[in-house]
């Protein structure tokens, strides 16, 4: 059977002829667990779409669900995808684009069961907005690269055991073209970990300190030079990292908000009342307009939506999150913990209105802030005139900064 | 539900388009509005009877082509994006509450467009409104006086909401008298009716129910029209910014503008999502459609004027001018906000349908 024939039903038959000779583990935590995922991942039904020998069987991406549906429907551990996001969603898609068979064999399968956690190690605090700028340094050295520098913004850093790493190989060409693309092992000598403390109280990310940590040339990911456009690949998928299935309504935070609104006849007032309906409309324009995203993407017509939809999510949650507050008034200026917790993954239901409010602060910040999301539609969907340059040709030692 | 296009969809937008280029370019447009022609009377045949819009959501036992409003939705884009002077959203209106009705005295005529019906309605009227009474009935003979109608002067035959349920008038027994409109390119009239002689459609609940069809249908194709009127107003300025220079440099390369027209575009491509929504609720008789209909109107409302005056901040002096094509669509996108209900009337019928009470 070709892959392009492959159909619901041939998947739905797979996992339940899968399930039938690989008992789903009970207890998540025991080797079974990681057992049975090594067995999905080499049965082709970890990420359909990927290639056979890879955890894949080069079936059509809209069909995941399915796979992780019939999973899910008989009882089997998943690879709890909210603690591997960074590698499933950007190091993989990565590694499968410019990696050679080596370094796919090596990595994709323990990143895909989460025997290893991956990290990101791209933004600097030199270099946000202006990621190309960065200036960690790689120096050669025989067949390792010897690397200089301070990463930012890493969240799982003190969990990982790899990074994907973008470093300055040659600063004398101009910034885009002296960038390399490499994996670098967590748990080398000269690499630091330091939590970094946020708005919230929490600490989410990391700083990561690299003083001469030795990174094998087999370990580069792309040729010397092309990291920027191997860079694109993590970026993209950063920003495509829509979920596979449709939402609900009422799923996000205005699920939250509309419920207290429903508990507390105490709380309503008419001018909340039409701020809430404005707000319930947002979320529901919002909401469509993923879902029309994904249907696009699962025919193969990927738009520019999905800057769209991180560009109105990041907004309506900085919204609701406010409005949640005012709503509540007294309850409003208190906070449920100041103190500093290393949250492995973000449940915003659970902790109070009030580190909601702070968090979305970070939405329009994170995976690219609001301003640059806006320049990449107004360019690359509208066709207006990109900004007038002068960093563009100049090498990037000679840049000021 | 889909809310992308089906290719029929986009075929048969391509027929309309077609005809609008040919016919009703905006100078034709803006230089109609200034003749004493309620609207653009051979462009409509054309577009009722020959590409069938007038039919679209017919049953074919009465004559139609048995598709639906999904379809109907898309016309009202392409006429939005043109600002066509023609009565589609009242024939919208009609259409709905016949077919509740199953009228097949009437609904074979307007569905080849042989006839066009229009009911005789307030184009504010909001969501949720039961059959307006301001005219009544004495021995099958009607009286009153309804205000604001929009396309009454363009129909044949109106279909009048009474006291005691709705009743076929032909146009020629009313008196219409137009009313200066914001909208140029919908003109609206005040229809009076003396003792005019009526044919019963529908009584009671059946005529409730055809009321309620026709405020659906029509909110759900208006938010589809208003989406027409956003994009044409996004991307006609977006080509004004690539070509105008000020400063030795293209307008559009200033970020203060940039990123307001990048907010625009998410804000159309969400009213793509919603207007689609409706219409192929609405198409579909799901029970979510009366909310869907809402946030539709609710959201795309105020996109549309907002895409409207955008164009023409964004166009500077030429955009303030009359032979400019920007206030043709600034007037059709405020008009179409107040019509069949505000955003905020929407919003406040929203939250009854979805239990956040007051």
């Amino acid at each position: 059977m070709s892959a392009a024939e492959i159909t619901t039903e041939d998947l739905r038959a797979r996992v339940r002829d899968f399930l039938a000779t690989h008992d789903a583990p009970r207890d998540p935590t025991s080797a079974e667990r990681l057992n049975f995922l090594r067995a999905r991942f080499d049965a082709g039904l970890a990420w359909i779409s990927y290639p056979p020998g890879l955890g894949g069987l080069g079936a059509p991406r809209a069909l995941q669900p399915v796979v992780d549906g019939e999973f899910a429907a008989g009882g089997a551990p998943d690879n709890e995808p909210l603690r591997i996001g960074i590698g499933l969603g950007m190091a993989a898609p990565t590694i499968l684009r410019h990696g050679t068979d080596e370094q796919r064999r090596r990595w994709l399968r323990p990143l895909w069961t989460g025997e290893e956690v991956w990290c990101q190690l791209f933004s600097e605090p030199g270099a946000g907005s202006d990621l190309a700028a960065l200036g960690t340094r790689a120096l050669r050295d025989g067949d390792d690269w010897v690397v200089t520098g301070q990463k930012v913004w890493t969240s799982m850093a003190h969990e990982a055991l790899w990074a994907i790493l973008i470093a300055r190989t040659d600063p004398a060409v101009p910034k885009h073209q002296g960038i390399t693309y490499f994996v670098c092992d967590m748990t080398a000598r000269g690499v630091e970990v330091r939590p970094l403390r946020q708005l919230t109280g929490e600490a989410e990310f990391n700083e990561v300190f690299l003083t001469e940590v030795g990174i094998p040339d087999a370990h580069r990911l792309g040729e010397v030079g092309d990291g920027w456009r191997v860079a694109q690949t993590t970026l993209m998928n950063e920003r495509v990292a829509i979920g596979g299935g449709a939402v609900p309504r009422e799923a996000g935070l205005i699920g939250v908000v509309a419920q207290t609104w429903r508990n507390r006849p105490d709380l309503r007032t008419p001018g909340q009342r039409d701020t809430l309906m404005r707000l319930w409309v947002a979320a529901e324009a919002g909401r469509l307009a993923a879902q029309r995203l994904r249907e696009q993407l699962a025919v193969g017509q990927p738009g520019a939506e999905g800057s769209a939809v991180k560009y109105a999510y990041s907004r309506l949650n900085q919204e609701i999150s406010g409005f949640e507050l005012e709503l509540l008034g007294e309850e409003g200026l208190r906070y449920d913990d100041w103190t500093v917790r290393r949250p492995s993954i973000m449940d915003w239901q659970f902790r109070s209105p009030g580190y909601r409010y702070l968090r979305a602060k970070g939405n329009s910040i994170e995976g690219g802030t609001s301003e640059i999301l806006a320049n990449i539609i107004a360019e690359r969907v509208l066709g207006l005139p990109t900004e007038i340059r002068v960093d563009k040709d100049v090498a990037w030692k000679d840049l000021p900064r | 539900m889909t809310l992308l296009y089906s290719e029929v969809e986009q075929e048969l937008r391509a027929a309309v388009r077609q005809v609008l280029t040919d016919r009703s370019s905006w100078p034709t447009v803006l230089a109609g509005t200034e003749t004493a022609d309620s609207h653009d009377r051979e462009l409509w045949r054309r577009l009722a009877a020959d590409v069938g819009c007038a039919g679209l959501a017919v049953p074919e036992k009465f004559g139609g082509a048995g598709a639906s409003w999904r379809e109907t939705a898309v016309v009202a884009e392409e006429l939005g994006r043109a600002v066509a002077p023609v009565p589609f959203l009242g024939s919208v209106l009609a259409t709905a509450a016949l077919r509740a009705c199953e009228d097949d005295q009437l609904l074979p005529a307007v569905a080849s467009g042989e006839r066009t019906a229009v009911p005789v309605m307030t184009l504010s009227t909001p969501p949720g409104s039961p059959v307006p009474s301001s005219v009544v009935v004495e021995d099958a003979a009607l009286t009153g006086t309804v205000t604001s109608v929009a396309d009454a002067l363009a129909a044949d035959t109106l279909v009048v909401p009474t006291s005691h349920g709705i009743y076929a008038v032909e146009a020629a027994d009313t008196a219409r008298t137009p009313v200066t409109s914001l909208d140029l390119t919908r003109r609206l009239c005040n229809v009076s009716l003396s003792s005019a002689p009526g044919r019963l459609i529908a009584e009671g609940a059946a005529a409730e129910r055809a009321w309620a069809a026709a405020l659906a249908a029509g909110a759900a194709v208006l938010a589809s029209e208003q989406l027409g009127v956003a994009e044409w107003c996004l991307d006609t300025t977006v080509e004004y910014l690539k070509m105008r220079h000020q400063f030795g440099r293209p307008v559009g390369s200033f970020q203060g503008l940039k990123h307001r027209l990048a907010e625009l575009w998410v804000a159309v491509t969400q009213a793509r999502a919603v207007a689609r929504y409706a219409a192929g609720c609405v198409a579909d008789d799901d029970a979510d459609a009366p909310i869907a209909v809402s946030i539709a109107q609710a959201h795309c409302s105020l996109v549309a004027v907002r895409a409207a005056e955008e164009c023409v901040q964004m166009h500077g002096g030429i955009g303030f001018t009359w032979e400019h094509p920007a206030h043709l669509y600034l007037k059709r996108a405020k008009s179409d906000a107040l019509a069949l209900g505000t955003a905020e009337r929407h919003r406040a019928a929203l939250a009854g349908l979805v239990d956040l009470p007051a």
